[in-house]
């Protein structure tokens, strides 16, 4: 008999039920919550969720033509992510695990990202780099969980990016037509302006590289150059230190996940850097790059299979649910 | 290029790292390491150019001040900061990282000791590592101690946040790679470390480094203070 798992995420702006048969995807169900000024509010994006969720979860279970007492099992991302959003994912999975009398089973958001991204690039064991708007850090399988070998010691990847566009005026909308506005902007820049390159060992460190840059923009250094000289530097010390942590790892993959691997020229850069490495490089494709039903479902099958449930009672969020404090028994199977 | 600068024998690759290639060789009969920082083409060759040089000079220079300060690391015989090279003494043994888990843990944890003892001097001669790990580290086959290798990212510093940070970085080092005696190893350090800073200092860097690990996003810890 094929498991059949239903996933839920609500972790921050998209509201995603996904469904898979075994390896197979049999439903994806995506609404995203778009803020019509600045970023997310968490409780008018958990309203939103809270609206939509019951029909988005029929609408998956309709599109996979199975009823909900096909289920194996209801998956929730728990966390990490924005208390209010998460609560609303939890109070639907824990309801319909208890009224279908379902095992419930909890996933870490973190390693949903890496498993849907192993799932859809067929890597087996990468340095896995994770880039989005809340985090940027860089991890390995070792000894029972995703290690942490690298991260940002202060604001991520995705954030800066974010933060330095909007104080110089050129968003929102941050992205357009898949493009950042950072890279729309450094495309017409030449000249590399001296900005503070910080690396300390494994980890990067971007607040200087902020603050410095809108200086130079105030000081009237043409913003095209700026840009650029931001891009460079930025995209420049992640794949610095991926490169340090395929080394101290020696991974002979890697694999990046999350939002902000969309970028051509962080592609460009980490295609340069693998192939002088000899290792396999993954991009996750937009499409399951970014937050969605599927990859919850897809680990929460994993999960199920080495026999972790949670009962609904127990199922409470958390927010801050780092990514190795989870056991991952299902690894190389 | 580089042979000409030794005895005119051949320089072997001994190991290929992030951002150098170490070759061996001898130098003027003194068999040694060519440290060499080749460029990274996916690095805007003018910001490529300037983190080597640096990188390179500073190297060098905080190498020397750290056997100034008593902390082992190999002895420095040329510097040429636009070439990227730094030739050193060859010190002969195991890296750390690659003993650490199958050591007794006496023996490890007197060697630990010895590397908190090397840190701190480290730290009170005003430098930081930088990039403190147990890749970092040789522990030397004659003689049994350890040596503080790779000062790419040192810095004169004495900030409590920046040697706050040396320590996080062998700590995670000891999590990532070492899990099973990563407690008895992180002891032994900050015993060692203690001795040579004063219970001031070493108060001081140990909350400053709870400090640094509650401060990345998403932190269990920082959730269990506020409830």
């Amino acid at each position: 008999m094929k498991t059949i798992v239903l996933g839920v995420e609500s972790t921050a702006h998209t509201f995603g039920v996904g469904i898979v048969k075994e390896r197979e995807i049999i439903a994806d169900t995506r609404y995203r919550y778009e803020p019509e000024k600045g970023g997310i509010h968490p409780r008018e994006a958990a309203l939103y969720f809270m609206n939509i969720g019951p029909s988005a979860i029929s609408e998956a279970l309709r599109s996979a033509g199975i009823s909900a007492r096909d289920l194996t099992g209801v998956a929730v991302a728990l966390g990490p992510g924005l208390g209010p959003c998460l609560r609303v994912g939890a109070t639907h999975a824990r309801a319909m695990a208890a009224y279908l009398n379902k095992p419930l089973i909890p996933v870490n958001h973190a390693v949903a990202h890496i498993e849907v991204g192993k799932l859809v690039t067929n890597v087996k064991d990468p340095l896995i780099v994770y880039l989005s708007g809340g985090n940027t850090l860089i991890a390995a399988f070792n000894e029972g969980r995703y290690r942490v070998f690298g991260e940002t010691l202060d604001i991520a990847l995705g954030n800066f990016m974010d933060t330095f566009v909007r104080e110089i005026g050129l968003a929102p909308p941050y992205v357009v037509n898949g493009v950042h506005q950072l890279d729309r902007c450094a495309e017409k820049g030449k000249e590399l302006i001296d900005l503070p390159y910080v690396v300390k060992g494994q980890d990067v460190s971007f607040s200087g590289l902020l603050t410095a840059a809108l200086r130079a923009v105030r000081r009237g250094v043409p913003i095209e150059n700026v840009c650029y000289s931001v891009r460079e530097i930025a995209y420049s010390a992640i794949v610095e230190v991926s490169e340090r942590a395929l080394v101290h790892t020696d991974k002979k993959e890697v694999l990046v996940v999350g939002g902000v691997a969309a970028s051509k020229y962080l592609k460009e850069k980490f295609e340069i850097m693998s192939s002088s490495r000899g290792v396999e490089l993954a991009i996750v494709p937009p499409k399951y790059a970014v937050d969605n039903g599927v990859m919850i479902a897809w680990t929460g099958l994993l999960a199920f299979k080495s026999g972790i449930t949670i009962e609904p009672e127990r199922a409470y969020v958390r927010q801050r649910w780092r990514l190795d404090d989870v056991d991952i028994p299902w690894f190389g199977q | 290029m580089l042979t000409s600068r030794g005895s005119g024998s051949e320089l072997e690759v001994l190991a290929v790292g992030a951002e150098a290639v170490l070759l061996k060789g001898y130098f003027l009969g003194i068999k040694s390491v060519y440290k060499v920082r080749v460029p990274k083409p996916y690095r805007n060759p003018k910001l490529d150019l300037k983190v080597r040089r640096e990188r390179t000079s500073a190297e060098a220079k905080h190498m020397i001040s750290a056997r100034r300060g008593g902390v082992n690391s190999p002895y420095i015989l040329l510097v040429d900061p636009d070439a990227g090279v730094i030739v050193m003494e060859y010190i002969e043994g195991d890296l750390l990282r690659n003993i650490l888990n199958s050591l007794p843990e006496c023996r490890a944890c007197t060697l630990l000791e010895h590397i908190g003892i090397m840190a701190g001097r480290l730290h009170n001669e005003g430098i930081v590592h930088g990039d403190l790990t147990t890749s970092n580290i040789i522990v030397c086959r004659r003689i049994g101690k350890p040596y503080l290798i790779d000062f790419g990212l040192a810095r004169a510093s004495e900030d409590i946040e920046d040697r706050g940070v040396d320590v996080h970085l062998f700590l995670r080092s000891l999590e990532s790679a070492h899990f099973r005696v990563k407690d008895m190893a992180f002891r032994c350090f900050l015993n060692g470390y203690g001795k040579v800073v004063g219970e001031e200092n070493l108060t001081k860097v140990v909350n400053k480094v709870k400090e640094i690990r509650l401060r990345g996003r998403y932190v269990e810890e920082r959730r269990r203070r506020h409830h």
